[in-house]
């Protein structure tokens, strides 16, 4: 899709995943490997982010500004819905025009789908997508690809497995788009009421992505790189009964680590509820919360891109 | 007898094999209620493709491409026929156009174009069957989906 005139990354919206080709991908988690690896304290001193969440979501609001601060710029920050414009009726459209002017850097979340792309064709300045809708939130899957060629030395041809929600869980869709790219074996494991759905498998076939199945993920256990948990909500059943026919199947234990690779690791966005049983955080193959952590130097990374103070 | 239900016009446009029922969709999409000139809609013609059809006659209007592109997202199986002096001049099929924009309403109700003043923009994934992409929610939507804005 059409992006703002942009030599590299300078001034570039990050709106979808599917803005960004393979090599760029590479780029941004390279960028974020040097903050990981060193501060860069003041990097963006007199740079002011403006944080405009139109939805709660503490944590992705508390990375992005932490990444900020991190680098020595500032941040303002519209934490809460309730008391904003826009439940007085203010438009999406005109609330960024006022906002733009305060700031040099827009990270917005939003629940309606394209929004956030809405907000890149009216501001100036950049837009980073911290989540529209079921739609996208394209640094959650820059934070899982970096922690998952953080684990694997490398992003190609990896055997992962997504498991859980893969109907409503929008991180899983743009992680699989972002894993096929590079040429993953995916394996889609869901109870069949909340498979992939066909929009995204469209996108997958697009580019000849490799994937099965499965309703159960015991069997697999012992090929995979990767195990991707995700939540799954009660609300999703209709029938409760349902819901509890599935819910145990989903839940990783010690046990069903008994065959895995010395390399296989367990991601989560989290947070997690039962999906990961607490007895699995002391093993090897946990790595969740390191994950959740890495959003802090992908988010330095896209940061200090967009502005132009990395190359 | 045919000659007489389906009368020549002398300039202007003759939109043939619209699906049955379409037609008067193709007059609120041209806005051609504004046209000064006639406008003459038939309906229920017998057609051997389709079955049954409509056709739209428009006086003393060549219709140009970008229009004759629009028609082709409700009626994709249309001709149009540019008559000069009683002639056919040029027949051309519809063709969708690979970014449509303004013209159709996005299916997805948390779509921001439902909620915000934006117009909307799709891209043509695939004519045929038609399978267009929302450029804001990145939804895909076939014809059933799609509704004149
Ligand atoms: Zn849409």
């Amino acid at each position: 899709m059409p992006q703002k005139a942009t030599v590299g990354f300078k001034n570039r919206d990050i709106i979808s995943i599917h803005d960004f080709s393979k090599d760029e991908i590479q780029h941004i988690l390279k960028v974020a490997k040097v903050y990981k690896d060193r501060p860069h304290p003041g990097l963006l001193k007199g740079t002011i982010l403006a944080s405009l969440f139109f939805e709660p979501s503490t944590r992705t609001r508390f990375s992005f500004e932490s990444a900020m601060e991190r680098l020595g710029g500032s941040v303002i920050s519209l934490a809460d819905a309730k008391s904003s414009s826009s439940s007085k009726g203010e438009s999406l459209s005109d609330s960024i025009r006022i906002v733009e002017k305060y700031c040099d850097v827009i990270v917005m979340r939003h629940p309606l789908e394209g929004a956030a792309r809405l907000a890149a064709e009216i501001s100036k300045n950049p837009v980073i997508n911290g989540g529209d809708g079921a739609n996208q939130h394209p640094t959650q899957t820059f934070l899982d690809l970096f922690s998952i060629q953080e684990t694997q030395k490398k992003l190609s041809g990896l055997h992962v497995a997504l498991v859980g929600d893969l109907k409503y869980g929008r991180t899983t869709h743009s992680l699989a788009y972002a894993l096929a790219l590079f040429g993953a074996k995916l394996y889609f494991v869901a109870p069949q009421s909340l498979q992939m759905p066909d929009h995204i498998m469209r996108n997958l076939k697009k580019i000849k992505a490799k994937y099965s199945f499965h309703t159960h993920p015991d069997q697999l256990m012992s090929k995979l790189d990767i195990f991707y948990a995700t939540r799954i909500q009660r609300e999703r059943f209709p029938d409760p009964l349902e819901y509890e026919k599935v819910e145990g199947i989903y839940v990783i234990t010690n046990k069903l680590l008994k065959k895995v690779k010395k390399n296989f690791r367990i991601l989560h966005p989290l947070p997690r509820v039962n999906e990961i049983n607490y007895e699995v955080d002391d093993t090897p193959y946990a790595y969740y919360f390191e994950q959740a952590n890495n959003g802090l130097y992908v988010r330095q990374a896209l940061l200090a891109l967009i502005m132009g103070k990395a190359s | 007898m045919r000659a007489f239900r389906v009368y020549a016009i002398k300039q202007g446009t003759v939109i043939d094999h619209i699906p049955e029922g379409k037609g008067v969709e193709i007059i609120e999409l041209l806005s051609l209620r504004k046209w000064k000139k006639v406008v003459t809609l038939g309906m229920g013609f017998t057609s051997r493709k389709l079955g049954a059809k409509d056709i739209v006659k428009i006086e003393e209007k060549e219709l140009n491409q970008d229009e004759a592109n629009k028609i082709a997202l409700i009626a994709p199986t249309a001709t149009i026929n540019i008559i000069r002096n009683f002639k056919l001049v040029r027949k051309t099929q519809v063709k969708v156009p690979r970014v449509i924009e303004g013209i159709v309403k996005c299916a997805n109700p948390a779509c921001i174009t439902n909620h915000d003043h934006v117009r909307t923009r799709f891209y043509l994934e695939k004519a045929k069957p038609l399978l267009v992409l929302c450029h804001y929610c990145e939804r895909y939507f076939d014809e059933s989906a799609l509704t004149l804005l």
